[in-house]
């Protein structure tokens, strides 16, 4: 064995190199008795990547670890590249979201198209062909020009991206807020399918079998992207910008159909996306997790520019590369496929039964780390959390307190106001941008409660959500953290489908902060609770901490990615009206909770208030409701009640398909005890609006089930338009008006000539033709 | 009968086309490759939907030079049927199969969304089994797609009725609005003088079934198989 020899020209470890790299002293004293030596500035760059919060997760795990993960339908759960359920017939669907946030914030048109490639390929590594991709976004107020610019190129990056692979974007959501103007969440999620015998692990094995890079080759960008997710924003990070990898989405879908081929093969152990920290990460987890050694020479990588230092090899975050553990002997066969799809392969390195991860450059060892250490060694933190006093001081404050605008006299005017406000508006300036169709499987694309991809060649379909709702999250955490789940269950239920399995992002603050350890510590408790009441166990996941910027953090905001399965796809269900005369069925209850709503943020500007309650328990029994009322074929449409309430919801019914609105008339005298404003608006959970030909059928299971139901109206033919009454109080809108407000806030923000403000915060003059 | 649907590297309908072919009207497919010079036999060739050579340079310009492609001019000028969807329709201005070219939609954004289109000539034979003015919904998905061609090309297309779709509404009518990509004449298919190249930006292997909302575009391939069956002459 030779000794690890440093670089000529490499600089000299100071502390304040090592600082520069984001290592604590701690850490630094660590790594240096786990060496029994100094680093060398390659060693320093591997264990800054490897020891990064992006992937390391070393604020995280011990939390991560209290999720629920198993499930008997579960065939793979959190720590490979993606997870994988059984969804019956020898399928399985192979599904995870990752974040790209902080690339977004500097460069969207790039940050976002990379981050629909980084998961694409974590699906496909599983052996699954992608099958459908959606994306969870946060911005702050479009009134912004500079949101508009990230709003747009975001968009436009993940269109592009995706459409050139061919996988179609089926949903997601998009929610603006000012708690996101300087840091804007783009969060990605891909699903694959397979036969469950195809699925391949990420875990080196063999020794003597040769490691390969495959794909594009490496060059200078991304380095040092991981580090660069794993601190604050803030006025540097614009000079970051070339730390953003760059995106080929031909290249990608090329790597798509090798890398299947080469699963498919059988002349390959392992693969891996050399994603975040590139090679570094790829190789030293997959030794890891074989519990091998490996050695890798950086002079055998293929390289796009020259002169480049064992160091730039390592930490490149060169897009569409995979490292690949081919069998002994293989290495033709393997080269042979890449060629057939214009791509490279090389071998680079070596499974070797030495525990130990070695970096050479040609015969000089520039790195070597005892055996896994390298990943295991980093120090996982344990922190004290504390409640934040101002976001408890605006949980406390009375929400009905907050005194009524005088134009709301009339609630056609609020609620016009509310689908006008572009977290409720219709997102098909968005989803326009996307193909959702390619691939002849999408039977409900974006604008459903959840889209449903159908499996060909059988009746089943899977459904797939992402909700999330960090106003909630924000006001009360652990409540919070239950909510999104239960939303996400919600919105698959709505479509007919058994909510099954759970991928999760985690996107909060600076851990280090005790207010936001309390967020994180809170929310991921209560996403527990949830996941093991509806029996949907999380497989994966992603965490994204410090979205801070000088301003001040993010709202905490957990998404929720939810695989359902429908069984048959007789019984999908629509989320809107189908037919006038049809009756309106609420399931659950309104209550007088109007705390952390939307229609405080968008008609007051406030986020104050306690978030509703949200009861796992009940519901499971609601969605317990519902399945049984779709099998029994009595379910017409079925809509979950969320942003902007009731009467949002029920708009929503109407008028949310362009070209086939309804109306209604619906009578909420029942409940004209509670405060108007938060039966018709506030955001009480575990409600569901149907509409039914058999309402007495639907009632009477919900009575066995213990779920309060009730018929509070009927659908309309549209040119009578919205009405509702709450015993003296009536009002009225035509349904023109209400769908104008709702279809057209987003395209006259982004394509009109009508200054932003007029349209958002201004919505009440009336939009002429 | 049987169709070759030609795969570039790139190209992500063509599972689609050999969906459509094979599920739906129960003929027989194959998969050409684009670096083989062999059409395996095949009676109509499907150039599909997607981004072949990732639309560098220009979509379609790299295709054009594939292999493949010297034995799909040389099947059209033989007078066999090509069926040419999205980037297939532009891979075939490219080579010369069709006039006029696909230019960046008129609103510089990629658009998805089901369209409506008439059917504007129902004596190509792709179009037997349509009738005159029929309006049919079809999904589209395309960045480039602005049909243009100069003012002689454009009368002649519609003086020898070779524009065989146009983007119209709900009701039939080729208007300003019900045009996705700015289009000229909201032009969305045409057919080659001989009749026996049909190009479209819409995908009417995505309208074959109506789980996924539409069944209009079965019509399209079983005309163009019928012909074939009948010995239909281009």
């Amino acid at each position: 064995m030779t000794a690890v020899q440093s670089r000529p020209g490499d600089p000299e470890i100071t502390a304040a190199l090592v600082a520069e790299h984001g290592i604590t002293t701690f850490e630094y004293e660590r790594l240096v008795s786990m060496l029994g030596r100094v680093p060398t500035f390659t060693e320093l760059g591997v264990v800054s990547a490897l020891w990064s919060e992006h992937c390391s997760y070393k604020h995280s795990r011990p939390m991560l670890k209290t999720l629920p993960t198993k499930a008997p339908w579960v065939l793979q759960g959190p720590g490979e590249n993606a997870g994988v359920i059984s969804v019956g017939d020898g399928w399985a669907v192979a599904f995870k979201i990752e974040s790209h946030n902080h690339p977004s914030a500097v460069e969207p048109y790039q940050g976002a198209a990379t981050g629909v490639g980084g998961i694409l390929r974590d699906v496909f590594t599983m052996g699954a062909r992608p099958v459908a991709l959606l994306n969870s976004l946060r911005f702050g107020p479009l009134t912004s020009s500079r949101v508009r610019w990230l709003f747009a190129g975001v968009v436009k990056g993940i269109g592009d991206y995706g459409n050139c692979v061919g996988v179609p974007t089926v949903g997601g959501e998009v929610v603006f807020d000012p708690s996101y103007e300087g840091n804007p969440l783009v969060n990605a999620m891909c699903v694959g399918l397979m036969r469950e015998e195809e699925l391949m692990l990420a875990v080196a094995s063999g020794v003597g079998n040769p490691i390969m890079a495959v794909g594009a080759r490496t060059g200078r960008d991304g380095i040092h992207g991981a580090s660069f997710a794993s601190e604050d924003l803030s006025a540097e990070s614009e000079a970051k910008r070339p730390m953003v990898q760059v995106g080929d989405p031909f290249t990608e879908k090329l790597l798509l159909e090798a890398s299947l081929e080469l699963i498919r093969s059988g002349h390959i152990v392992a693969i891996q996306d050399m994603g975040a920290a590139g090679l570094t990460s790829s190789s030293a987890e997959m030794a890891e997790r074989g519990d091998v050694g490996v050695t890798i020479d950086v002079t055998k990588v293929p390289v796009r520019e020259s002169g480049m230092t064992p160091y730039e090899i390592l930490l490149s975050e060169s897009q569409e590369r995979m490292l690949v553990v081919a069998k002994q002997g293989h290495e033709q066969q393997v080269r042979d496929i890449l060629e057939r799809w214009d791509l490279e392969a090389a071998v680079i390195g070596e499974v070797i039964a030495e525990p130990v991860y070695r970096v050479t450059e040609g015969e000089r060892v520039v790195a070597e780390f005892p055996g896994s250490r390298l990943v295991t060694e980093c120090p996982q933190y344990v922190l004290e959390g504390r409640e934040s006093s101002a976001l408890k001081a605006a949980r406390e404050r009375d929400p009905h307190a907050v005194e009524p605008l005088a134009e709301e006299r009339d609630h056609a005017w609020t609620l016009e106001r509310l689908l006008a406000s572009p977290t409720i508006a219709s997102k098909a300036w968005v989803w326009q941008q996307y193909d959702s169709t390619v691939r002849t499987s999408t039977v409900r694309g974006p604008g459903s409660d959840a889209a449903v991809v159908r499996l060909h060649g059988t009746d089943k379909a899977i459904a797939l959500c992402i909700d999330g709702n960090g106003r909630h999250v924000a006001l009360s955490p652990r409540n919070g953290g239950r909510a999104a789940v239960c939303e996400a269950a919600r919105n698959v239920a709505c479509t007919g489908a058994r909510p099954r399995a759970v991928t999760n992002n985690l996107n909060f603050g600076n851990p280090k902060k005790p207010e936001v350890y309390f967020q994180l510590q809170e929310a991921i408790a209560g996403m527990g609770e949830a996941c093991t009441i509806l029996e949907t166990p999380v497989t994966g996941g992603n965490v994204s901490l410090y979205n801070e910027n000088p301003q001040g953090a993010i709202h905490p905001t957990p998404t929720i990615g939810m695989v359902g399965v429908l069984e048959s796809l007789t019984h999908l269900t629509p989320s809107a009206f189908q037919a006038a005369d049809d009756q309106i069925v609420l399931l659950g209850e309104p209550t007088t909770e109007l705390g952390a709503s939307e229609y405080l943020l968008a008609i007051h500007g406030l986020t104050i208030g306690a978030p509703p309650h949200c009861d796992p328990f009940a519901e499971r029994r609601l969605i317990d409701t519902l399945l049984e009322a779709i099998a029994a074929g009595c379910v017409c449409s079925a809509h979950d009640c969320s942003d902007g309430g009731l009467a949002v919801a029920l708009a929503e019914c109407a008028i949310s398909e362009r070209d086939r609105r309804f109306g209604f008339s619906v009578d909420l005298s029942a409940w004209s005890s509670l405060p108007h404003r938060a039966l018709l608006f506030g955001e009480a959970h575990g409600r569901i609006v149907v509409s039914s030909k058999d309402a007495a059928q639907v009632l009477r299971i919900a009575e066995q089930r213990g779920v309060p139901a009730r018929v509070i109206g009927v659908v309309t033919d549209p040119m009578t338009g919205a009405h509702f009454t709450i015993s003296h109080d009536t009002f009225s809108a035509p349904i023109d008006w209400l769908a104008r407000a709702f279809h057209e806030a987003i395209p006259t923000v982004m394509d009109g000539t009508t200054p932003a403000e007029h349209v958002i915060a201004a919505s009440h003059v009336p939009l002429t033709d | 009968m049987k169709a070759g649907i030609v795969r570039f590297p790139g190209s992500n309908c063509d599972e689609d086309a050999y969906r459509a072919v094979v599920d739906i009207l129960g003929q027989d497919a194959v998969y050409l490759w684009h670096k083989d010079h062999d059409l395996q036999g095949a009676d109509l060739i499907i150039l599909p939907g997607g981004f072949s050579y990732g639309d560098y340079l220009r979509a379609g310009a790299i295709a054009r030079f594939s292999p493949i492609m010297r034995e799909v001019v040389a099947f059209a000028r033989r007078g066999g049927p090509i069926l040419a969807i999205c980037n297939g329709f532009q891979i075939a201005c490219e080579a010369g199969l069709l006039p006029g070219a696909l230019l960046r939609n008129a609103s510089l954004r990629f658009v998805s969304a089901p369209v409506h289109l008439r059917v504007e000539s129902i004596g190509t034979r792709f179009t037997s089994q349509y009738h005159v003015d029929q309006v049919l919904r079809v999904p589209i998905a395309h960045g480039d797609g602005r049909y243009t061609a100069d003012a002689d090309t454009l009368e002649r297309l519609e003086g020898e009725g070779h524009v065989v779709f146009r983007y119209v509404d709900a009701h039939g009518a080729p208007t300003l609005d019900a045009n996705p990509n700015g289009s000229q004449r909201n032009i969305a298919g045409i057919v080659n003088a001989a009749g026996n190249v049909l190009g479209m930006m819409p995908h009417p292997e995505r309208a074959m079934e109506r789980a996924l909302g539409s069944t209009d575009g079965i019509a399209l391939f079983s005309s163009v198989f019928d012909s074939l069956l009948s010995g239909v002459p281009a």
